[in-house]
């Protein structure tokens, strides 16, 4: 019988869905999370000396559809270079045949772990202010993200908030940094031929997304995106999933429900969410910067667009806005009258 | 067989047995020998390597205490004893290793015992020789915790040995022995790896083929890797619990 020695006894231990890492300047170190494509691992970049999170297909072979979707994933990654998209470093294919990516390691929580220690309205807010940041962002450079939830959402110890996971998304122009599209991935294919028709173009994402192809997550997904009616999606579909997520920022749940506590959810607050989730897209705000911009009045105390106030919701937002000036003006009047009256006795 | 076939693992080796413990508590005799062969092919290296290493017993006397160990695990009737709600066979098989020989020691008894109760063969001058490969730190000697890694080291090796020459009968039943060489050359070879690039040029085949057929083998070696491990264990739960020690993650 074979002897095997500790370095054999290694690589029989990875087993067969452990990405084969030889020729790469990376090195395994743990499994993090598997996904609906593939597997992310936590690995070290020995060049650089750096942990990145390496995603890779559980299949061998470059020209299936789900190698085709990670790489389309990559690419637009790389040309969608913002602060809260997680950026990405490398894409290739392994010594095994499967497709890579390797982008930042985000330490952090998911933003549904990470609400757990948030308690304030409005800090939950501005973390809800810097997604659509993001997909504001994206949106401009013709991407839908089309899977936007909590557990798609990064927060990192500094406060960042990184949307991740982006291989759902769609093009809608075809105007993503074409440059990036059709990027050479040669230059880090390990031990593999280049591959034939690598790159992606609009025409094949469209066969990715299909008509009639449901992708998504329930309760963050659209009407239309859950009737698989890919062709008609536009930025609407993600401000659905926007305020999904944004009524689950308020009550934890991405449907309407009771508030925790038993409070009610500020009247303004609930039709921000209903405008964002609005059955039919047109009822709903046609960018995702009218959305962000009717959060920030809410944040400033202004009135916000999706809903009409009556005059005492008019009165009770103008007090607490100038809740200091008006209880100071309140207490040098009641100290004027009580002077007057002290003087006339 | 297509490559689909190899693909998908069709044509898989019949390798469902039962467990040792089960076998072991038959009232078969047949059975309870085979329960015990199939329990000493598996442990009596980490056993034999045991002995070596924590009792510091010369060759000759580690061969007899590891074969009397067998003996007296049938004797005795010890897996019989063995409750798989309480500890893992592994480690229940290891106390009582440890056991034997104190009272071996106390007794002061060494007989030389027949080698013709066991069937199976012990290859001692192999193990020696692996014993000698295998790096060891002696600053860690007295600690139970290397004592435990140390015996689980070499049940996983002995474990992935066995699956290994399963693999390569399977894969010469089947006409397959090109699949397992290139298996053997890229994952079992202690060098420096060798590409894929290397390999198909090497047999004339495509890279794609290498990488088909090393996904096979992979597959297929993990799949009679936890068969031959389902056997060595007592329950399900301690068969997922001996799979993650095996392989690092969960093994479904």
């Amino acid at each position: 019988m074979k002897f095997l020695s500790d370095k054999a006894l290694e690589r029989l231990r990875d087993g067969p869905e452990t990405p084969d890492l030889a020729g790469t300047r990376y090195r395994l170190l743990e499994r993090l999370a598997r996904g609906g494509m593939g597997v992310v691992y936590a690995a070290e970049d020995g060049k650089l000396q750096r942990r990145v999170a390496l995603k890779v297909l559980d299949v061998p072979g470059t020209d299936g559809d789900l190698a085709n979707r990670l790489i389309r994933e990559a690419r637009v990654l790389a040309a969608l270079e913002h602060p809260g998209i997680v950026p990405v470093h490398d894409v290739g294919t392994l010594a095994d045949g499967r497709v890579f990516y390797t982008m930042k390691f985000v330490e952090g929580n998911r933003l549904d772990k990470y609400i757990e220690t948030v308690a304030s309205f409005p800090d939950r807010l501005r973390i809800f202010l810097r997604i659509c940041d993001a997909v504001r962002f994206a949106h401009a450079r013709g991407v839908l993200h089309r899977d936007l939830k909590p557990a798609n959402i990064m927060v990192g110890p500094f406060g960042e908030v990184l949307v991740m996971d982006w291989g759902l998304a769609k093009i809608l122009r075809g105007e993503v940094s074409s440059g990036a599209l059709e990027a050479d991935p040669e230059a880090t294919v390990f031990g593999k031929p280049k591959p034939a028709n690598i790159a992606v173009d609009a025409t094949e994402i469209s066969v990715v997304t299909g008509h009639g192809t449901v992708m998504g997550t329930p309760g963050y997904m659209s009407p239309e995106q859950a009737r698989g009616d890919v062709e008609h999606l536009d930025a609407r579909s993600d401000i659905y999933a926007l305020g999904a997520l944004l009524r689950f920022l308020l009550t934890g749940h991405p449907e309407i429900a009771p508030v925790p506590g038993g409070r009610r959810l500020d009247k303004s607050l609930a039709a921000i969410c209903a405008k964002s989730t609005a059955a039919a897209p047109a009822e709903r705000y046609p960018s995702v910067q009218e959305l962000a911009l009717d959060v920030s009045r809410y944040l400033d105390g202004l009135a916000v667009g999706a809903h009409r106030e009556s005059a005492l919701e008019k009165a009770g937002r103008f007090y607490r806005r100038y809740r200091f000036f008006i209880l100071l003006i309140a207490a040098y009047l009641v100290m004027r009258v009580a002077i007057l009256l002290f003087m006339h006795r | 067989m297509s490559e689909e076939d190899l693909q998908h693992g069709g044509d898989r080796f019949p390798l469902t047995r039962r467990s040792v413990i089960e076998a072991a508590r038959s009232i078969d005799a047949e059975e309870r020998e085979r329960a015990l062969e199939a329990l000493c092919a598996a442990y009596w290296k980490p056993v034999y390597k045991y002995v070596r290493w924590r009792w510091n017993r010369p060759a000759d006397v580690a061969q007899d205490l590891t074969q009397g160990f067998f003996m007296e695990l049938l004797e005795r009737e010890l897996l019989e004893k063995f409750d798989a709600k309480k500890s893992r066979l592994r480690t229940y098989l290891r106390v009582c290793v440890d056991s034997f020989v104190s009272n071996e020691d106390k007794a002061g008894r060494r007989q030389k015992r027949g080698g013709n109760v066991l069937h199976v063969a012990l290859d001692f001058a192999g193990a020696e020789e692996e014993l000698s490969a295998t790096v060891m730190d002696p600053a860690l000697i007295p600690s139970p915790e290397s004592l435990e890694g140390f015996f689980e080291k070499e049940w996983v090796r002995s474990l992935f040995a066995l699956a290994v020459e399963d693999l390569r009968e399977m894969c010469v039943a089947h006409e397959r022995e090109r699949t397992f060489h290139l298996f053997e050359a890229y994952d079992l070879e202690d060098s420096e790896k060798t590409s894929y690039q290397q390999l198909s040029k090497e047999y004339g085949i495509s890279v794609t083929d290498v990488t088909n057929a090393l996904a096979w083998a992979r597959r297929e070696f993990r799949r009679i890797a936890l068969e031959r491990l389902r056997e060595l264990c007592g329950s399900e739960e301690e068969f997922q619990r001996e799979a993650r020690a095996a392989f690092g993650w969960d093994a479904k």
